[in-house]
């Protein structure tokens, strides 16, 4: 039993930051938009958020815990929507090829984050960029007084960081505004199909510039997950490895679904630590390879079942210009 | 008319597309409580025009009043602020929502969706007009007439009072265009302005009050529908005095089945049964017509015969040259080049002449050689014979091209076609398998494809022909079969029946003609 809780504690843990990657892509995704920099926003907004928190702690002698927590969510949501932008000024505004500019984001964004993490170690006096005590503690398991000491159920739900929540409210609140608002329609018209969108008077570019920004900003998040929490706020080169794309294929997984995009990434995030909760007996590599496998095996699955209504957004991948003939 | 009476007033649009002149200073005005028909060939500049109306396009230059106003329409929003709504060709609906889904897309309104109200204010409009619509139904179970349905009330619901439908009636059968009509009619009546844009002349009489004529991006005039007839029409619309009738000739010698359908049957990804069942013979020296809603399994069949889409069962019997005599071959199964090896000569003029027919970038030369480049010797491709062939086409066909080395996408419909059909006519079919091969093409290219597949016919070549405009196939035909969701609903002689009975079989099945199955 006790294996069991620690194995789901450790994949919600472990999935947390492919939950960011995944919700950001769908949003992206949803406008029509196949932004394959996900891997390059999150280490875009890993390094800013770590960034953020030490040098609010460099300038204020007394950081404040929470301060540090708003800064890094601040900064790191920012970077992914830089990141974001420039994707999308390139392939909604200058109308260039989606796939290959968001893979020239993915090699920009992971030199960015790399590149910046070594000034900032290179600049520490110790060698290596790390945040203190005080700010590392918020990003650890939240305390809450009676809730979390229930039995099973205060360990199963009321022991995380502070992001857990926020990831899961954002699948929520998303999972809301595309199916019973307004604006989330509109937005899945312009994922569909541009052109009808447009006709009946949707700002095509506007839809798809903001889904896109905020998805990124998202990513983000999930990156900065990555270096205060996994990384216990100390720059590592390459922290992200791999998250990002993970995220991606997770995204078919999900259906373009923001409710089964946390199952799925409870279950991706269970495959990669499930060498050190369930022992097998095999060589740890094998078990390094069980998330890939998993979503090898997952887009054979999605290309098989062809479903109008959990399958791609009909224009994903393809820019949109109104006087095309 | 008084000004005030005008709802929209174009003076002098022009609109190019790189060195193209979509339209060239266009001046139009439509009236309310009349429907107005634009007519004119494809590619004369009718749906540019409507666009620039509806803030697709925006004009080069030019002025537009819209109830007396001088306005700018830089995009669809204010197309519908201006109470113009337009219903295009392709429709532009989304597949995956609903009917109400698509009627609401794009308003303003309260943050959540109040999904029973706007379903009741839909069946209030519906109900008004007359129309059959179900909100909650999604765009991709819905058949073509319904789709256009949802496009109407969409505009209503927004208070369009300036319609604008482009080739409305391609995709209905004459019952559905019938009603649709009718419905024009009850709105032209409660004083909308209404445009549809049409090139085709029985219509224009049969529901406009004026009818506005546009050649090669030029405005030649505008006509009262009472005071004009078809052949005055064409005359406007082409330039010239062309014959409209088509030539249908008789042919006496006897050539015998060609090409033999037994219990053919084919399934989809979906599983669902696109060709059910099908029986018909073909004879040389004939051209069986096939008619059907898009969509009731003309392309499959086309495909399945070519040996281009997988057969689940039945036979394809196909008349095969040996040296000890024709023989029938089953070619189910059989890849187009083992078809070809058995002997059967069989030419395919698929309707996506530049994605299956042509390659579009390759130039005339390259595109005849695709048919003939295994018969070259080692490993260098033979080029001289594809290109006499190519030039020798050029002269007989009258293809307006700057050379052979032109690649094709720079050419214009009626000339792609020309190639495609004449590269395939060169190899000397016994077969020929045409789909939809005057789509898209003027007046003029439409009868030099006629008179080509009626060349053929009397070669003894046995010509399968599908078509959408029933006028054509009956005018052309010797036999007709009609599709019905994948069901043959019957075979006619095309000399004795009419139109109105084809329509019907191509939404029944089980029409007393059934049977026949000559």
């Amino acid at each position: 039993m006790d294996t069991v809780i620690n194995l789901f504690c450790a994949a919600v843990l472990a999935g947390t930051p492919l939950l960011f990657g995944t919700l950001g892509e769908i949003l992206t995704e949803k406008s029509g938009n196949l932004n394959l920099g996900v891997e390059g926003m999150m280490f875009m907004g890993a390094i800013a958020g770590l960034a953020g928190a030490y040098f609010y702690e460099q300038i204020f002698t007394v950081p404040s815990g929470i301060v540090a927590a708003i800064i890094a969510v601040v900064f790191s949501f920012l970077c992914g929507v830089l990141g974001a932008l420039i994707y999308s000024f390139l392939t909604v505004t200058l109308r260039s090829n989606q796939n290959v500019t968001g893979l020239a984001l993915t090699i920009f964004g992971t030199g960015f984050g790399n590149f910046f993490g070594d000034v900032l170690a290179g600049r520490a006096p110790s060698g290596y960029a790390a945040v203190g005590a005080e700010i590392k503690s918020v990003f650890q398991g939240i305390k809450i007084p009676f809730l979390s000491d229930i039995p099973y159920i205060g360990k199963l739900f009321f022991s995380y960081n502070f992001l857990v929540y926020v990831g899961v409210i954002i699948a929520v609140l998303m999972h809301f505004f595309l199916n019973k608002t307004r604006a989330g329609l509109n937005l899945r018209a312009v994922g569909e199909d541009p052109a009808a969108a447009d006709a009946a008077g949707i700002n095509v570019t506007k839809y798809k510039y903001l889904a896109t920004c905020i998805g990124g900003g998202i990513c983000g998040i999930g990156g900065m997950y990555v270096s205060m929490v996994i990384c216990s706020g100390v720059w590592v080169f390459n922290c992200v490895g791999g998250i990002g794309w993970i995220a991606v294929a997770l995204v078919i997984f999900a259906t373009w679904s923001p409710s089964r995009a946390l199952l799925g990434s409870l279950i991706f995030g269970g495959l990669s630590i499930m060498r050190l909760y369930v022992p097998l007996g095999i060589p740890i590599q094998i078990y390094d390879i069980f998330p890939y496998l998993a979503t090898v095996i997952v887009l054979i699955a999605t290309g098989i079942r062809q479903s109008k209504e959990h399958s791609i957004p009909k224009s994903t991948g393809l820019n949109y210009f109104r006087e095309d003939r | 008319m008084s000004e005030e009476n005008n709802a929209i007033r174009l003076v002098n649009i022009t609109k190019s597309f790189g060195s193209v002149l979509a339209n060239d200073s266009i001046s139009l005005d439509v009236r309310y409580g009349e429907i107005l028909a634009l007519l004119g060939e494809n590619g004369s500049g009718k749906t540019t025009l409507m666009n620039i109306l509806s803030g697709i396009y925006y004009p080069d230059s030019g002025t537009i009043y819209v109830k007396g106003q001088e306005v700018k329409i830089p995009s669809p929003k204010d197309a519908f602020n201006l109470g113009i709504g337009m219903i295009h060709q392709h429709f532009k609906l989304v597949d995956v929502l609903t009917a109400a889904e698509n009627i609401i897309l794009g308003l303003p309104g309260s943050v959540r969706l109040n999904r029973k109200a706007i379903s009741a204010e839909i069946k209030k409009i519906s109900s008004r007009y007359g129309f059959d619509i179900e909100p909650e139904k999604k765009i991709y179970n819905m058949s073509v007439s319904e789709k256009q349905t949802v496009e109407i009330v969409k505009l209503l619901y927004r208070g369009a009072d300036i319609l604008i439908l482009d080739e409305p009636t391609a995709v209905l059968t004459p019952q559905e265009s019938d009603k649709l009509f009718e419905v024009l009619k009850n709105m032209k009546n409660d004083g909308k302005a209404i445009v549809i844009i049409t090139h085709k002349l029985n219509e224009v009489l049969a529901v406009s009050d004026r009818v506005s004529i546009l050649r090669k991006g030029c405005s030649v005039g505008t006509v009262k529908t009472s005071e004009t007839n078809r052949q005055e029409l064409t005359e406007l619309m082409v330039g010239h005095s062309v014959s409209l009738e088509i030539e249908r000739p008789e042919i006496n010698t006897k050539h015998g089945e060609y090409l033999k359908i037994v219990d053919l049957t084919c399934i989809d990804s979906d599983g669902h049964k696109v060709l059910d069942n099908i029986n018909f013979s073909l004879n040389g020296g004939e051209i069986l017509g096939i008619a059907g809603i898009a969509g009731s399994g003309q392309r499959e069949l086309c495909e399945a015969i070519a040996g281009l889409y997988p057969v689940k069962g039945g036979a394809i019997l196909c008349r095969s040259e040996t040296p000890n005599g024709p023989v029938n071959e089953n070619i189910v199964g059989k890849s187009p080049t083992e078809i070809i090896k058995k002997g059967v000569a069989m030419a395919f003029v698929p309707e996506d002449r530049l994605g299956m027919g042509l390659v579009a970038s390759m130039d005339m030369v390259e595109n005849m050689m695709l048919k003939s480049y295994k018969q070259g010797k080692g490993p260098f491709t033979e080029r001289k014979k594809p290109r006499q062939m190519a030039e020798r086409m050029i002269k007989e066909l009258d293809i307006v091209t700057p050379g052979v080395s032109t690649p094709i996408r720079l050419l214009s419909g009626g000339n792609v076609q020309k190639v495609l059909l004449g590269r395939e006519i060169a190899s000397e079919p016994s077969v020929l398998l045409v789909a939809y091969p005057v789509r898209g093409l003027d007046i003029n290219s439409s009868y030099t494809i006629y008179n080509l597949l009626n060349e053929q016919k009397k070669k003894g070549v046995a010509i399968l022909f599908i078509g959408e405009d029933l006028d054509v196939l009956l005018e052309l035909c010797d036999r007709i079969m009609v599709l019905c969701d994948g069901k043959v609903s019957g075979i006619v002689n095309a000399k004795e029946t009419t139109k109105e009975e084809l329509g019907l079989m191509m939404v029944h099945i089980g029409d007393e003609k059934g049977g026949e199955t000559a």
